[in-house]
């Protein structure tokens, strides 16, 4: 356990090195950043700039070359698979760019996913529950494929918010998306940090998303450039359909 | 994730690709129908053989002379003792050898057997007309025959052949009754043999002769009084026999039981339905082999998916499970249905002929039990391999996967 509980994310000089064939690769160069609970935070850089492999550390899909990582609390630096499994189900929740979402399931099914992997009572509710804070109570038995892109992110995000995580992790989660849904997304977003104060890191490479963010961290060549904070740009509320 | 949610998330999975999940279903419903079918085949057949031996009577004792020794006929009356031998109720030798039989223009090879008139009781025979051979036929070493069914049809067609002649080996033998048929069409019917005197077949037609002049026979039939005396009725048999034979070491024939044979003919069998059952496996195995593709193709299509089920904290034996449920639901489910199958196919067999052989099935449940843990089996097995490599698939490049 740590020391610092209004500390969610504690990376503490940490580096990953992958080998491509002969050459090793820093993908990330001694990193060191907290992240308080209820911040909002947008992870920014170009290609190649170690936010990909950041993102995937802060999300545990990853464990770093060395360096410390605790993540609510926990050390999760040099967990196995399947701890970090577990972890990820408890305490991360994952937007992805192109959603993500299994094709043959209906909105309500994926959303649930999560559950499956946990312990899994009142999976139903719950998941109606998320579903309905994303403005899509109406259509839980859709599949993916019946939804608009907007939609189907916001499936995404209910699957996210599902088992109540330490942080909403988005990666690029407009990326796909038209402005109106794009900002649509945002607001989401939003609203969910400022009205229920959840934890969110989004990765992104697009300025007016990270205007939205109180918090934006730059990151280069593995190594984060400037970590400034700003008055957040709000999202107007639009009409979710 | 719980049991039953991983079976229905398999079947679900399965339920995605119907027309894919159905063939390679088919694999093993065949190897499974093919693996029921045959044994069920090879047990009738078994059952079918041991039919007609117990058709024969089973209070039957068959001795044999063995290595140097011979029986004769003086042998077979010893064994009609009361004091000596109290339960054996009849002895009848006989002689076996193969000749050409001509009547008229007609003419067929047949198993020509020397007895004596005891063997008409002692074997369980019917006269279909005419009489058996009588003991002056026996001590005149008479040439008279009696024929099989199938052997006076093919010499003399429907006419009654009693009286008339038959020409072995050039001599003429006069017919003095018919057997009546046993039909079954099988081993051992005497229906394709034809009988004459035992002293007739020894000086006509053997070619062996013995030291003291005695009729030499190729077997004793020993009936017995009781069925329950059977082991006792082996015992004063041999003891008789080593008495005549002055034998003081090793028995120079041998006393096999009805029984005995039965049950050597039934391991017989048994390892044939075990052997057909084997081959008719490599079908099986085949259908696994099916599933194995099936799913290796399956795990690679849904790369991503795994990726998903993993980032959303899916842990190793979750994935394993996953797909080794669904390999193991195809082929419990190809082996349900063949097992149906099977047992449709077996019933719709039976009786059926092809050529000259009619097939004679018996399905047993427990065949069906053996396919189906047998299917089981092989949906583990080769489910494994393709289910190990999905649950080793990394997150990260299992969700960059396109």
């Amino acid at each position: 356990m740590t020391e610092n509980h209004d500390n969610v994310i504690e990376l503490e000089d940490v580096t990953k090195v992958y080998q491509m064939g002969e050459i090793e690769v820093n993908a990330l160069a001694g990193v060191s950043l907290t992240i308080r609970r209820g911040e909002l935070t947008v992870i920014m850089g170009p290609s190649g700039s170690g936010k990909s492999t950041m993102m995937n550390i802060i999300g545990c899909l990853d464990v770093p070359t060395s360096g410390r990582y605790i993540l609510d609390g926990e050390d999760v630096g040099k967990l196995s698979d399947d701890r970090l499994a577990g972890i990820r189900n408890r305490k991360v929740g994952f937007v992805f760019q192109t959603y993500n979402l299994l094709p043959r399931l209906s909105a309500l099914t994926n959303v649930e996913l999560p559950l499956l992997y946990g312990n899994g009572r009142t999976r139903r509710e719950r998941s109606l529950e998320a579903l309905a804070k994303v403005g899509l109570a109406d259509r839980v038995h859709h599949k993916p494929v019946e939804l608009s892109g907007g939609q189907q992110q916001r499936v995404g995000i209910a699957r996210a918010l599902v088992k109540d995580p330490a942080i909403l992790l988005a990666d690029e989660p407009t990326g796909n998306l038209d402005t109106t849904s794009s900002q649509e997304i945002m607001w989401i977003i939003q609203e969910l940090n400022r009205q229920s104060g959840i934890t969110v890191v989004i990765v992104t490479h697009e300025h007016d998303i990270a205007a939205h963010a109180a918090r934006v961290v730059t990151m280069l060549d593995g190594k984060i450039l400037e970590d400034s904070r700003q008055e957040p740009v709000l999202v107007p509320e639009p009409g979710l359909t | 994730m719980s049991l039953i949610q991983t079976i229905k998330t398999a079947i679900a999975s399965l339920g995605a690709n119907k027309l894919r999940a159905g063939l390679a279903l088919l694999g093993i419903v065949i190897g499974v129908t093919a693996v029921i079918t045959l044994m069920s085949i090879g047990r009738g057949t078994t059952e079918q053989i041991t039919g007609i031996i117990q058709g024969l009577g089973t209070n039957l004792l068959f001795v044999q002379p063995e290595g140097e020794g011979q029986l004769t006929l003086g042998d077979a009356n010893a064994l009609v003792d009361p004091v000596y031998a109290p339960t054996v109720l009849a002895s009848a030798p006989e002689i076996r050898t193969f000749a050409t039989l001509v009547a008229g223009r007609e003419n067929t090879n047949a198993q020509v057997v020397g007895v004596t008139p005891v063997y008409l009781t002692a074997r369980n025979l019917d006269l279909a007309s005419g009489m058996f051979i009588k003991s002056q036929h026996v001590d005149n070493r008479d040439e008279v025959i009696v024929l099989g069914s199938n052997v006076a049809e093919q010499l003399f067609q429907n006419r009654d052949p009693v009286g008339e002649y038959v020409r072995v080996n050039a001599r003429r033998y006069r017919v003095i009754g018919l057997l009546e048929s046993q039909g079954g069409g099988g081993f051992g019917t005497f229906d394709t043999q034809v009988l004459i005197p035992i002293t007739t077949a020894y000086y006509r037609l053997s070619g062996e002769r013995t030291l003291t002049g005695d009729v030499a026979v190729s077997l004793i039939n020993v009936q017995v009084r009781d069925l329950e005396d059977i082991d006792r009725s082996i015992e004063e048999t041999s003891g008789v026999l080593r008495l005549r034979h002055r034998i003081t070491e090793e028995d120079d024939f041998t006393v096999i039981s009805q029984q005995s044979t039965i049950e050597t003919l039934e391991e017989t069998t048994n390892t044939l339905v075990v052997f057909l059952g084997i081959i008719a496996g490599i079908s099986l195995l085949v259908g696994g082999i099916g599933i194995m593709n099936i799913m290796l193709v399956s795990v690679t299509e849904r790369t991503r998916e795994i990726g998903i089920r993993k980032a959303m904290g899916a842990k190793r034996r979750d994935i394993l499970f996953q797909f080794v449920a669904e390999a193991t639901a195809l082929s419990i489910g190809g082996g349900l249905l063949g097992a149906a199958f099977g047992y449709w196919m077996t019933n719709a067999v039976d009786g059926q002929t092809l050529g000259t052989q009619t097939f004679n099935t018996s399905f047993s449940n427990e065949f069906a039990a053996l396919a189906l843990i047998v299917s089981a089996g092989i949906g583990l097995f080769f489910g494994i391999y393709p289910a190990v490599r999905a649950s080793r698939l990394h997150p990260i490049d299992a969700l960059r996967y396109e």
